[in-house]
Parts: structure tokens; sequence; C-alpha cells
């Protein structure tokens, strides 16, 4: 009877991949159609224009490139089995990078500088979890500390004194130009303004990515998708996965753990100092003291909010840019966002109770019933009420989904060669 | 066991002083201002007060700590409590033992309720106290943005542009100690708290079950289990305590010296904390003098502006010994576990064990093992 059992309890054996990935692409892409027939829906009933305007949706594609990469960072790290909370120490690095070679020798020189010092940021953090072991989170916040005092030290020795630079901020740095696709932008204006249901939506969404795209971000595009690349479809990127999964059995099989740790915390800080170059060149032009403003938390967010995924962590912060820009934007687009919580919270509720999940789905639509109420009792919504929601939705969404959510099973466990298990 | 922490700090110093060098400052008459400056009455004074603030922001982050878990939102946990506890101080006019006891119990309840949260994500639906009190120290500035703003808690201070909550009345102030001789400045009463508390940790910690309990989960989770402790239990009064010490943190600044919750009440001294809490190895008398460094170190750096030396090379050296102190607390947890063994195979008369395992998530937090 046993023997049975067990062969009945045993895993059906793993489908192909193919027909799987094909899957998640097609549940995304309904998934997107859903919520831009919501936004437009609610953009129309509300009469918030600035919810899917270009100008918009071009501000929360800068708010959300430095998280993205920060996060991008945290992706790498965590995927070799190193948790990087010294993200943020690492892209202060960086902007204080951008800024002082930025100002003297143009942004690119700027944008590599600032890549050397979050790597630099990185690589100390490697030292200390990888060859010392201390604890992950320890030596993380250890490097935020440095991070912070290094930079304002330094700010404060070589700024002091130079044109429009001082204790606090570096000179100006030039820009870095942007590109534009040609002719597109005024023929999607003129389909923006008329308004239409869905049709005017998508012109402004669209518009708002192809108008005064900085060379910037295209690269951190690039980046993503190359991380994708890198670590899903190639051996380098497996061997490297598999550190942050089974270590040891990486260490059976002939992997030098340490050193794929050694790379992934190093390109870890490269790419968070990445995310301080947007900052200090595109967004700011110049080194700010406090100019990350907690974005390295954001982006180690906004990574865990997409399960330790490069689509995940884009859409992550793609919601923190948003809300951000929405906040900068419209009082009254960021009034018409309470109804759009409500109607997807309305969609949770339904899905919930279709899985037959009833906790979240009731969760759901209690939530979804004061947004509602709140929407329809106000005229416009605090500002700091919108600052709070992108926090906010991270919480709900571990609270309600950690169980969905799957971290690399090696993730901040401390490793040493030879001592297995 | 105090080798580390002096090497550390013998590091932190070279590592500073090869900044400075590379800068074209001195270091040896850098430190020389320090230290004069430093021992100055008044600067004796401000030390002690800032270091009674960095004590309890530091046993907040050690009682968490002692069991594996990291309280990161400190930060977000005291500036709420000082901000309702300002809000409360100045709406209530009583008796003055009272007025001070029901601030000192606002603040002791907003810290832990708010750490609650955390607790109580972790314990029931399994999310990492690392991330969720990071979210909730963006939430709390959020929500502390939201209820300082004139006509909810915050009203116009006299003759600036700056807004806080309404000026706490005498009978909710704690009058300072005339600690330091010829010192103006007075230290702040709440030091006695303070000291209190520490040794209220340490009894809690060592003298007691749950102190037992809590040690013990911090060393081995699946010991503690089988040994019946219920660690979900355990990780949510942990969490409960860790942020009422944690309410206590803006305390002696709000009812010893600014009597206000306003923009510019101090921030970011969770993390101060932290550092605090990892220097002294999350025991009480090990952070007091984490604390009295740091306050050291924040202070006497003040005189720096004043000979052309930038005041932020101390945020390096603060930097360098927290790095290289869990780097040195780790090399002699090492140094230790394979002396150890050396000793025991040398006992059995058999050749040495094979290397140890490293140690569990907290090795260079958590207590040595007793031999």
């Amino acid at each position: 009877m046993s023997l049975i059992d067990q062969e009945a309890a045993a895993p059906a054996p793993q489908r192909a991949g193919a027909p799987v990935r094909r899957n998640t692409l097609y549940r995304m892409l309904i998934f997107a159609g859903f919520g831009l027939v919501a936004f437009s829906a609610v953009r129309v009933i509300s009469g918030a224009d600035d919810l899917t305007s270009a100008g918009t949706v071009g501000a929360a594609l800068g708010l959300a490139v430095p998280i993205g990469m920060a996060g991008l960072g945290g992706l790498w790290a965590e995927r070799s089995g190193v948790v990087n909370i010294g993200l943020e120490g690492m892209m202060i690095l960086g902007t204080f990078g951008a800024g002082w070679i930025g100002w003297q020798y143009g942004p690119w020189a700027g944008l590599v500088s600032a890549v050397a010092f979050g790597a630099a940021g990185g690589l100390v953090h490697a030292v200390a979890t990888v060859t010392f072991g201390v604890d992950h989170i320890v030596s993380g916040v250890a490097i935020n500390i440095l991070g912070l005092g290094v930079t304002q030290y330094l700010a404060s020795v070589l700024f002091e004194g130079t044109p429009g630079g001082g204790s606090t901020q570096s000179p100006r740095i030039d820009p870095i130009g942007s590109i534009s696709i040609p002719f597109l932008g005024d023929a999607l204006q003129s389909v923006e303004q008329h308004g239409w249901f869905l049709v005017s939506d998508l012109a402004g969404i669209i518009r708002g990515l192809t108008t005064n795209i900085s060379w910037v971000t295209i690269i951190a595009a690039l980046l993503v998708v190359a991380t994708w690349w890198i670590l899903w479809r190639t051996a380098f990127g497996l061997r490297l996965r598999s550190c942050g999964e089974e270590p040891y059995a990486a260490e059976s099989l002939g992997v030098n753990v340490y050193l794929y740790k050694y790379i992934a915390v190093v390109v870890s800080g490269g790419l968070a100092g990445f995310g301080g170059a947007y900052l200090a060149i595109v967004a700011a032009s110049i080194y700010r003291e406090m100019q990350t403003g907690g974005r390295g938390y954001i982006g180690l967010a906004a990574m865990i909010f997409g399960n330790w995924r490069p689509g995940g962590l884009v859409a992550g912060a793609g919601l923190f840019g948003y809300t951000d820009a929405m906040q900068l934007r419209s009082a009254t687009a960021v009034h018409a966002l309470l109804l759009l919580v409500a109607l997807l919270l309305a969609a949770v509720a339904v899905f919930a109770f279709i899985r037959r999940r009833w906790v979240p789905g009731v969760v759901a639509i209690v939530l979804g019933a004061v947004s509602l109420v709140w929407y329809l009792t106000t005229d416009t919504l605090p500002p700091q009420v919108t600052f709070m929601t992108p926090y906010i939705t991270t919480l709900l969404v571990l609270a309600l989904a950690s169980q969905a959510l799957r971290p690399p099973k090696a993730d901040g466990l401390p490793y040493r060669r030879g001592s297995g298990r | 066991m105090l080798a580390a922490p002096a090497l550390a700090i013998v590091f932190s110093l070279a590592v500073t002083s090869a900044i400075l060098l590379a800068t074209g400052t001195p270091p040896v008459s850098t430190f020389r201002q320090m230290l004069d400056y430093g021992q100055e009455p008044r600067t004796l004074a401000l030390i002690v007060n800032s270091a009674t603030t960095y004590y309890f922001a530091a046993l907040a982050v050690a009682i968490g700590f002692r069991m594996n878990l990291f309280n990161i939102g400190v930060d977000g946990q005291y500036r709420l409590a000082a901000l309702v506890t300002g809000a409360v101080g100045g709406a209530i006019a009583l008796p003055a033992p009272l007025h001070v006891t029901v601030e000192i119990v606002t603040a002791v309840l907003v810290g832990g309720m708010w750490a609650g949260i955390a607790g109580a994500l972790k314990v029931y639906r399994g999310v990492s106290e690392v991330i969720s009190t990071i979210m909730l120290n963006f939430i709390a500035t959020g929500v502390i943005a939201y209820l300082l703003t004139p006509g909810r808690l915050a009203v116009q201070t006299q003759g600036s542009n700056n807004i806080g909550t309404k000026p706490i009345p005498p009978s909710g102030q704690v009058p300072g100690i005339d600690l330091i001789p010829d010192s103006q400045l007075q230290v702040y009463g709440l030091v006695v708290l303070a000291i209190a508390a520490g040794v209220g940790f340490w009894f809690l910690i060592n003298r007691t079950r749950f102190g037992y309990d809590l040690r013990a989960t911090g060393m081995s989770e699946a010991a503690a289990v089988a040994s019946g402790v219920n660690v979900k239990k355990m990780v949510l009064s942990t969490m409960l305590i860790s942020g009422g010490l944690a309410g206590l943190v803006g305390m002696p600044q709000l009812l010893g010296s600014s009597y206000t919750y306003s923009l510019d009440f101090p921030a970011g001294l969770g993390f101060t904390g932290i550092a605090i809490a990892l220097l002294g190895r999350n025991n009480p008398i090990g952070i007091a003098i984490g604390a009295l460094l740091w306050g050291f170190l924040d202070n006497s750096s003040q005189i720096l502006d004043l000979v052309g030396v930038a005041k932020e090379i101390v945020l390096i050296t603060q930097g360098v010994i927290v790095l290289s102190v869990v780097i040195a607390y780790e090399l002699v947890r090492r140094y230790r576990v394979v002396a150890q063994q050396r000793d025991v195979g040398r006992e059995l008369g058999e050749a040495p064990a094979p290397p140890p395992p490293g140690g569990g998530p907290g090795g260079a937090v958590a207590e040595e093992v007793p031999r």
C-alpha cells in the first residue's frame, strides 16, 4: 500500500519549459490589457487626464529607473545568495562618483565612475560577507553608514570652492542627451488630446515612453534584458543562481562559489551605482547630499515585490515610479487613483473567491469598499498618503502573497567552502 | 573579548589617518584638537546627552539581535512615538510626576505598537522583519508628515518657519541634572532612565526565563523549539519590547530640551543604534561604552570645522569601526572554535576534527558559545 501511495504522491514530471513560458507571457499580456481598460475607465469617469498622460508616464519612467537599477543590483546579489541591504550606500557612492568625475570630464565619464564607485562598495560587502562570513544585514547596514560618511567627507573636501559647488553639492554636470522617435510624438499627441476611451490612453503611454528618453534610460532597459539573459540563459547564470539555491551542491559540482558570489555582489554594487548616476546626471544634473532618499531600500522592496525575477522587478519599479510621479504632477489624478484601487481590489477579490481563498478575498473587498467610500466622499487626497502608497502596497503584497513568493533558497545564509552539511 | 573592538578602533583610526593624510590634513593634530575639545565641561555634558539617546536606540536593536531578529525600524518607531508623545504631552495638564509618566507610557506604547505590526506580520504571515520594518520606516515618515501639519497636531513655532507640536508645559518636562562640574549645560534627567533600562535589559536577558528562551532561540531556533519554546510568542514579545525601547529614543530630547516635536527633530538615530549595538555586542555595558564613544566622536568633531577640517571625517571613522568590529568578532570566533577543537583533539589524543560549519545567521552578533 505504501508503495502505491508513494508513487501516487510522486511529483508529476515537469512540463517542458516552452509552453509554460508562453503561458506566463500570455497571462502578463491579459493583465496589461485589463489594467489599461481599468485606467482608461477611471480616467473617463473621473476626468483626471493626468492618469495616463505622456507627461505622467515620462515622469514615472524617470523615477522608476533608479529604483529599478537598485532592484536589479539586489537581484544579482540575492540570486547568488547574498542579501544586499547596502544598496543604499552603494547608490550614494554612485551619486558621488557621478558628480565628482561628471562635472570635470563629462557625463559619460561620470556614469562610468558612478558604476566603479558602486562596485567598490559592492566589493567591500563581498569581502565582509563572502570572505569573512559576516552577517549580510549587519555588513549592509555598515556599508550604508560608511557610504554616507565617505561621500559627505569627500564632498566637503572636493567640492568646497568649486564653481557652483559646495560641501553638500557638486558643480553642474553636463546633460547626457536624450532621443525621441521622430514624427511619432506629434501624431500621438493629437490622438491623446481627443480624450478617446482606450485609444488616447494608449497614445499617451506610448508617447511618454518614446519621447525625450535619456540614453541612460535606454542603457538601463538593456541592462534588465541583459540580466535576464545572463542569469537565466547562460551556463554562467545557472552557476551563479545555483550558488544562491544550493551552494554546497554547486561546490560539489566544481563551481567556485566564492568567485561567483564576489562577481554577483560587485555587479550588484555597480548597478546600484548606475542607479545613483541616473539620479545625479539625468534627474538633477548635480550630486547633492541625501539625493538617493532611500531609493536603495525601495529598489530592494521592488525586487521582493517582483518575486526575485527581472520582469516582476520592472513591474515593481514601475509601480513605485508611477505613484511617485502622480504625487508630483497632479492632485486630482492622485484622487482618481482611489477609484482605480477600488476597481483593482474588486478584481483581486473576484480572483480570490474563484480560487476559494476566502480570507484574502474578504480583505480585498473591505479595503476596496473603504477606498471607494473615500473616493466618493472627498475631493482631494493628502499628498502624504500618496507618498505612503508604494510602501503600504509592498507590505500588503508581502502579507497576502508571501506564500507565493519564492526567494533563492540559500539567500542570506552563511557559506564556508568545504563545511558541507 | 576586548581585543576585537580595540583592534577595530585602532584599524579605523589608521584608515581615518590615511584619508586625512591623503587629503592634506595632519592626523595627529586633528585628533589632538578633538581630544582637547572633547574634555571641555560643556562638551562632556553634550557627550552624555547624545549617549543617553543612542543608548535607548542601541538597546532596542540589541534585544532583537539577541534572538536574530533585525529591527531596522527603530527609526520610524521612535519618530512616531516622539510625535505622538509630544502631542499628548502638550495637550494634557497633570501634576508633574503623573504627567511625565503618561508621556513615557505613551512613547513606549506607540513605539511598541509600530514594531508590533512587523512582529505580527512575521509571526502570522511569514514576512521578513527586515523588509517590513524598512517599509514601516517610510510609512512612519508619511504618517508623521500627515499629522505634523497645522490644523492636525502641529502649531506654528513663534518667530520661525518651523512647525511643531504644542509645547509641553513645565509639569511634563524632565529637569536636567548638574552631573558635570563647571558645565553650564545640564545633563538630561532621563539619563537615569537610560541606566535603569540598561540594568533592566541585563536582568531580563540573563536572569529570567524569558531571557533564557530568547537567548536559546537566538543561538539555535531548532533546539529552542525542541525544548518547548514558543518561538512565535517570543518573536512577537521581543518585537514589542524592542519597539517600546525604541519609543524612548526621542524622550531625552523631547522632555529634556526641545519640549516639542518639530520638523527638525533628529532623524536617523535608529541606524546609529544598530551601529552601537554591533559595537557593544548587544551587551548593556558594551553598548554604554559604544554610545559614549559615538557621542564623543559626534560632539568633539564639532571643533574641526573651526580649524578647517571637514567634520564629516568622523562619519568615516564610525563606518569603518562598525565594519571592522563585526569582521574582528567573526575572526575571533573562528579562531576560538579552531582552538577549542584543537584542545579537544589533544585531550582525546586524536587527530583534530575537520573544520566546523560557519556560524548561524547571526554568527557575528550572537553571544559566543559558552565552553
